[in-house]
């Protein structure tokens, strides 16, 4: 096997006296797509804020070959006072590289919006130039922390595809937070649930389907009832 | 959108209903004033209010020309220079320590619990002093506005940078933003609406400070013709004081209030109005 992209080890993480992960490892392959399905608060956000560098005291170690990562957060978080190509090309401020601004713009379905401040976009509209921000900087790793979770069914199956797509064209590989089990599914090469309190990884759930994939597909219904009987064996529900 | 206020719209914008919703608007705002005038006006010539304690709004006028053609000038330069300085050198101050404060829990905690002591004396309170200290020429005037203005804009601003929502700076420091990119990128335009608030204030306390300098003690000023309108026994004077005050806060508050549009128009705020759709 080819060195991994991404290779965590946390030994310990705590939040004051409350210890929130315990012996977690995970590995991330280069365009693999990887779901972490858990309970809230068992510290699933804080493992990929730890891997994003916006957690740094925790007992362990982290290894990235390529410093090429990215976030998305649960909400859009962009700049209010910024418009749409402004806010996807962030990184570099004024001088944005305006035409891979507007290359993203159209992938990501927003032709026409180059200009538009964020108050004038839909919910699922933001979380696209949220998609497009963190793809501007090229990265290797694509961290997602619940993103959709903000948004309507159907725009979350729009928004689904389209992240599934998009991490295919520029060989990314995906690491994402969620609560939803069909969408674990749907979206991931190999699902981690997490047990609660401290966290561990405490299964792993493979899903050996070809993209692109079927929501209708009996064999996805299949790995659903196994899913559950694993987080019920998690103590998750 | 406004039809019920259609019977009262000739009345008061007179020649003007083409322009729609911006003139009705303004319509709405000089009725009542007018009113005002229009009623004193109708007591004072009746006789029922001596005019030597409330003048007609017309001999107002008249005394609001009459002295435009001659000191006014003098008087509205001296004030607008005083409140002009003394707010440059308040808003300059407030701004660095209010950043100062806001990004630097270390600094917060040499510096905020002096300034909320300060800020717990009245500013008049300063006035023996500053007057013991630098005289009673333009100096001592000049710092009592900028005290009056420092607070308002330094509170505001600390406000302002201590409200900056939490999930937008965690995007810059995912892109590994060092502090000053993070202060130019993020914070700076977070912040702008808050600082806004208080600069504006701040001006009024200004505006306020300098006719409490000037009544005290000067020899030019709107603040001195206030007074001097006083000992003269002449309410026509202190009242077209009073409007050329109104008036040069107004206007000053207006510029600032256009450059605050003009920076902070992405805001997603309540307008006050119902969207014209009819949602719920």
């Amino acid at each position: 096997m080819s060195e991994a992209l991404l290779d965590l080890r946390v030994q310990r993480k705590c939040f004051g006296e409350r210890l929130v992960l315990h012996n977690v490892t995970l590995q991330l392959q280069a365009g693999e797509v990887v779901s972490l399905l858990g309970p809230s608060g068992c510290g699933k956000s804080t493992l990929l804020r730890i891997i994003a560098g916006l957690e740094t005291h925790y007992q362990g170690e982290l290894r990235l070959t390529g410093e090429q990562v990215a976030f998305i957060f649960q909400e859009p978080r962009l700049m209010p006072w910024l418009s749409v190509e402004r806010n996807i090309g962030f990184h570099d401020g004024a001088r944005y590289d305006s035409a891979w601004v507007r290359q993203l713009l159209d992938e990501v379905g927003l032709d026409g919006f180059a200009r538009a401040l964020p108050k004038a976009l839909s919910g699922g509209m933001a979380q696209r130039v949220a998609i497009a921000r963190g793809l501007y900087s090229r990265p290797r790793v694509l961290l997602l922390d619940e993103p959709f979770s903000a948004v309507d069914a159907f725009t979350r199956m729009k928004l689904q595809d389209l992240l599934l797509t998009l991490a295919r064209r520029h060989g990314i590989a995906l690491l994402l937070v969620t609560h939803d089990v069909d969408e674990a599914l749907y979206l991931s090469d190999r699902v981690l649930v997490m047990d609660n309190r401290p966290s561990t990884i405490a299964r792993q759930l493979h899903v050996p389907l070809a993209h692109p994939r079927d929501r209708r597909d009996e064999a996805l219904a299949r790995l659903k009832a196994e899913a559950l009987t694993q987080l019920q064996h998690a103590h998750v529900i | 959108m406004a039809a019920p206020e259609k019977s009262l719209l000739p009345i008061a914008t007179g020649a003007r209903p083409v322009n729609g919703g911006h003139w009705r608007a303004r319509a709405k705002g000089v009725l009542l004033p007018a009113l005002i005038v229009v009623l004193l006006e109708t007591v004072v010539r009746l006789g029922w209010i001596p005019a030597y304690q409330m003048p007609a709004p017309s001999d107002v006028a008249a005394t609001l020309l009459e002295l435009a053609d001659g000191a006014l000038g003098k008087h509205v330069l001296a004030s607008v220079t005083r409140v002009a300085s003394g707010f440059a050198i308040a808003a300059g101050l407030a701004l660095v320590f209010a950043a100062w404060v806001g990004l630097s829990r270390e600094a917060e905690a040499y510096l905020e619990p002096t300034f909320a002591g300060l800020r717990a004396i009245p500013s008049l309170a300063w006035v023996p002093l500053l007057l013991l200290w630098l005289g009673i020429d333009e100096t001592s005037k000049i710092v009592l506005i900028a005290i009056g203005a420092f607070f308002p804009v330094y509170v505001n601003g600390v406000a302002a940078i201590r409200n900056i929502d939490r999930k937008l700076v965690e995007v810059g420091q995912m892109y590994r933003f060092n502090a000053p990119r993070l202060t130019l990128r993020i914070l700076l335009p977070a912040a702008l609406p808050g600082l806004f608030t208080g600069l504006r204030s701040g001006l009024s306390m200004a505006w306020m400070f300098l006719v409490a300098a000037e009544l005290i003690a000067a020899t030019k000023g709107l603040g001195y013709l206030l007074s001097d309108g006083r000992e003269t026994s002449r309410p026509d004077i202190v009242l077209a004081a009073i409007l050329a005050l109104a008036v040069l806060g107004k206007i000053s508050d207006g510029l600032l209030a256009a450059l605050e549009r003009r920076c902070v128009s992405w805001r997603d705020t309540f307008s006050g109005e119902h969207p014209s759709g009819g949602q719920p």
